[in-house]
């Protein structure tokens, strides 16, 4: 994968993960082009289309669209598994999300989206351990915050 | 100094922003005090200042100044900060700014932190936009933490591998120890990353592919394993175990056997139970069937195999789904020439493709349809592509029309060329969405349908009346006017014909317009000077002509010149033309950068014909098309045979001297009849 963003009806950007290296100005001007071109689809299109020499994976949940950019040997099918996964995944922390959820917890989106996916690819495949390392790495937090030594936190078994 | 607000306080004040101006003066006012607050080198609020300043940045505004308060951060011993400071990192730094570059040693020794939380943060933002140079530095670190036990930073480090090799593929070569038992794990998570690690080895180096050959009969097992084990909760996804595995190990599967006899064969079985046995009511499933056709097309698999692999792709036609249909398109797309009979069997669901309302499927099932004619079923092709031709959209017609004149070009008969003119003609009419470099071939597909000359000038000549914007039309009327003038104003056609100065007026309005391009100008002059021979108005004619002897569009202008002469030199052959000598023009264009010099254009003809080359133009052919080389040949060619001509081009270009040897056979058969 070569980026993902999320963006809601009105074009506005809720999340951005770039895992190729880009000018802000290049990134600032993809998004603008393709988050265009993805509200210009009607709904019965289909999830795919080519833009650029990039395959493009989209979905819609709710107000939010869920959008890849996918290399020519991805498997466009499993990439729309990828983005179900991933919204499981905000759903289940969050419980029930919805867009204000991503709004006002972004960095908390950025924190799961990165136990899930590592360099564009996924890096583990069942729910239940995505959600127990942020669950852990959420009360490390927590640790830390109240002035207790990081190093001081014993390591759980491997998850 | 009271504690800078929260960040869900901000974000909360500045959605009540009601215009862009207002959201931009509290955006500025935060970002002032955010900035003193960095200057104060407040170590307790600048976790939450950088937290709100990647909210900015989000919204689109500049972030910059927060690039070394991220490396702070990440320096910092606090969780929270090292958190935030790598998430500021992979957001707001670039691997093209040294800057970022100082990351390094925070991020080496994170990889070696007591908390594998830690460790896992750094792998990840290594693992996402590490540098070439950074990657160089921490190789060493990634490899150790691939060999560790601890399956949640193993499965890290194989990803962060991964973007190693990528970033600086010469450093392939160290983790090849460390993939030893990387399939002998059990945790998903790490047998997933290690396969995409293994695929892009393999993907790399052709020694890594001959090595990790071996590998097989392990992946063919892990495969077996997660189809045929029952539920299992943690990796179930509608029925299906770890799907994400099972298309990862496909993908390596069909990289290790593709040019290999050996392995195709072990893998033939499963790949086979896969086909059969993956239930398709859902995405995830067809997701995994997609996968196993792709790789049973790739590699060298028993012709059983492949027709079963066709026909899944044929079922996903009929799927409801258009997701579905899209990647069938494009499979059948990718194996239409190795597998070109297996492909036919579903022709007429592909054609009925055509009529999707999605334009990704509509463009696919176009391009498949176009690979799909042949022989045998042009006619029935043909009616389809046409009919598609005429009510498609804008962004389809020039693919379309070339198209059509390709195929029927190489599979049209006499009978059908007809068929073809006329409803290309329609489509050019309707709308002229023809390519420019599509002029040639349709006037070569006029020329070749006789019995449709009186009928195609006609149409043209009634267009043209009505618009003349449309260049290539106005090309193909120009040339076909000039060429079957005669059958215009003849009375072959059903209609009213028009009068010779009718016609003339029409091209010598097109040389005048400003819709015109000096290309389309050409062929209306050209036009006229044809039908010197066959109308009668040769006076008016010789005066246009004249005319543009002088014009200031050099083409033009030498074209004319040309004709003149022919007016002058040759004007006792108007009387009695020589039925023998055809007089033939040639115009030679050069469309490099680079003119070309000392151009000499040379012919020779079998020994019943009788040469004569007149001087050319020029021996400099201008670059860039601007301009071209007029030179005029006479044959003699007094036994009616069929006109052959071998030429040789020879010119300077760039400095090298330049040969360039031909045949020329398709003179039309009115040159030497």
């Amino acid at each position: 994968m070569q980026f993902m963003l999320l963006f809601s009806r009105q074009g506005k950007l809720r999340l951005q993960k770039w895992y190729v290296p880009l000018s802000d100005k290049e990134k600032k001007k993809i998004t603008r082009e393709l988050v265009q071109t993805v509200l210009a689809r009607k709904p019965k299109m289909c999830s795919f289309l080519e833009w650029r020499d990039l395959k493009i994976v989209y979905k819609r949940y709710a107000s939010l669209y869920f959008c890849c950019a996918i290399e020519d040997q991805d498997n466009e099918l499993i990439t729309l598994e990828i983005i179900h996964r991933y919204v499981e995944l905000l759903d289940k922390y969050f419980g029930s999300v919805c867009e204000l959820d991503i709004i006002f917890n972004f960095e908390k989106a950025y924190f799961i989206l990165d136990e899930f996916l590592l360099g564009g690819e996924a890096q583990e495949t069942s729910k239940k351990n995505v959600l127990k390392a942020i669950e852990q790495a959420d009360l490390l937090q927590e640790v830390s915050n109240t002035g207790l030594h990081p190093e001081s936190f014993v390591n759980p078994s491997c998850v | 100094m009271p504690a800078p607000i929260r960040l869900r306080e901000l974000i909360r004040t500045i959605r009540t922003a009601r215009t862009q101006a207002e959201e931009r003066e509290m955006i500025q006012k935060e970002c002032a005090a955010i900035r003193s607050s960095f200057r104060e080198e407040d170590n307790t609020y600048r976790c939450r200042n950088v937290a709100k300043l990647l909210y900015m940045h989000m919204l689109g505004y500049p972030a910059h100044f927060g690039q070394l308060e991220c490396l702070k951060l990440i320096a910092s011993q606090k969780f929270t900060d090292k958190r935030i400071g790598y998430l500021g990192a992979m957001l707001l730094l670039d691997e093209r700014q040294d800057v970022h570059l100082l990351m390094t040693n925070c991020i080496k020794n994170d990889l070696n932190h007591s908390t594998q939380y830690v460790q896992g943060l750094a792998l990840c933002t290594l693992g996402c936009m590490g540098s070439s140079e950074m990657c160089r530095d921490l190789a060493g670190e990634v490899e150790k933490l691939l060999k560790t036990s601890n399956s949640y930073l193993r499965k890290k480090a194989a990803l962060c591998a991964v973007h190693v090799i990528r970033k600086v593929p010469e450093l392939m070569e160290m983790f090849l120890p460390a993939t030893k038992n990387l399939l002998s794990e059990k945790n998903h998570g790490v047998l997933h990353t290690s396969v995409v690690l293994l695929t892009e080895m393999c993907e790399r180096s052709p020694d890594m592919l001959a090595h990790f050959r071996k590998l097989v009969p392990q992946l063919v097992r892990i495969l077996k394993n997660l189809i045929m084990s029952g539920y299992s909760p943690e990796h179930d996804v509608s029925g299906i175990s770890d799907p994400f595995l099972q298309v990862r190990i496909l993908r390596l599967l069909r990289i290790l056997g593709k040019s290999d006899d050996d392995s195709s064969e072990a893998m033939n079985d499963i790949l086979a139970q896969v086909a059969t046995n993956t239930e398709t009511s859902k995405n995830v499933g067809n997701a995994i069937l997609y996968e196993t056709v792709l790789t049973i097309m790739d590699i060298k698999s028993e012709s059983g195999l492949r027709v079963l692999a066709i026909n899944i792709l044929g079922r996903f036609l009929l799927n409801n789904d258009k997701n579905i249909r899209y990647v069938a398109l494009t499979s059948l797309l990718k194996t239409v020439q190795t597998d070109h009979n297996a492909v036919q069997r579903h022709r007429s669901t592909i054609v009925d493709c055509l009529k999707d309302l999605d334009v990704s499927i509509k463009r696919r099932a176009m391009e498949l349809s176009f690979a799909l004619v042949n022989g045998n079923n042009i006619r029935g092709m043909m009616k389809e592509l046409l009919y598609f031709l005429d009510s498609c959209d804008p962004e389809f017609k020039a693919d379309c029309a070339s198209g059509v004149f390709l195929a029927a070009e190489k599979y049209g008969t006499d009978s059908l060329t007809s068929l073809h003119v006329t409803a290309v003609l329609s489509c050019v009419l309707a709308g002229s969405y023809v390519r420019d470099d599509s002029v040639p071939n349709l006037i070569q597909l006029i020329t070749n349908s006789v019995e449709m000359h009186a009928y195609t000038v006609q149409r043209l000549y009634k267009a043209l009346l009505d618009d003349i914007s449309q260049q290539p039309l106005v090309q193909v009327a120009s040339w076909c006017i000039g060429e079957y003038g005669d059958l215009l104003v003849s009375g072959q056609c059903e209609e009213e014909e028009p009068i010779q100065d009718e016609v003339l007026d029409v091209l010598e309005g097109l040389l005048v317009s400003n819709l015109s391009t000096p290309v389309t100008r050409g062929y209306a002059l050209t036009a006229i000077m044809k039908l010197s021979t066959r109308f009668s108005s040769v006076n008016r004619i010789k005066k246009v002509v004249s005319i543009y002897g002088s014009s200031i569009d050099v083409e033009l202008q030498q074209r004319a010149v040309e004709y003149n002469a022919l007016f002058k030199k040759y004007d006792h052959m108007r009387a009695n033309p020589n039925p023998n000598i055809a007089v033939i023009t040639i115009h030679a264009s050069n469309s490099t950068e680079a003119e070309m010099t000392d151009f000499v254009f040379q012919a020779a003809v079998p020994k019943t014909f009788q040469l004569q080359l007149l001087s050319p133009s020029s021996n400099v052919v201008p670059a860039l098309n601007q301009g071209t080389v007029t030179q005029v040949i006479r044959v003699l060619n007094p036994q009616k045979q069929q006109l052959r001509m071998r030429i040789k081009l020879t010119y300077t270009h760039k400095g090298s001297p330049v040969q360039d040897l031909a045949e020329v056979n398709n003179f039309p058969p009115q040159s030497w009849q």
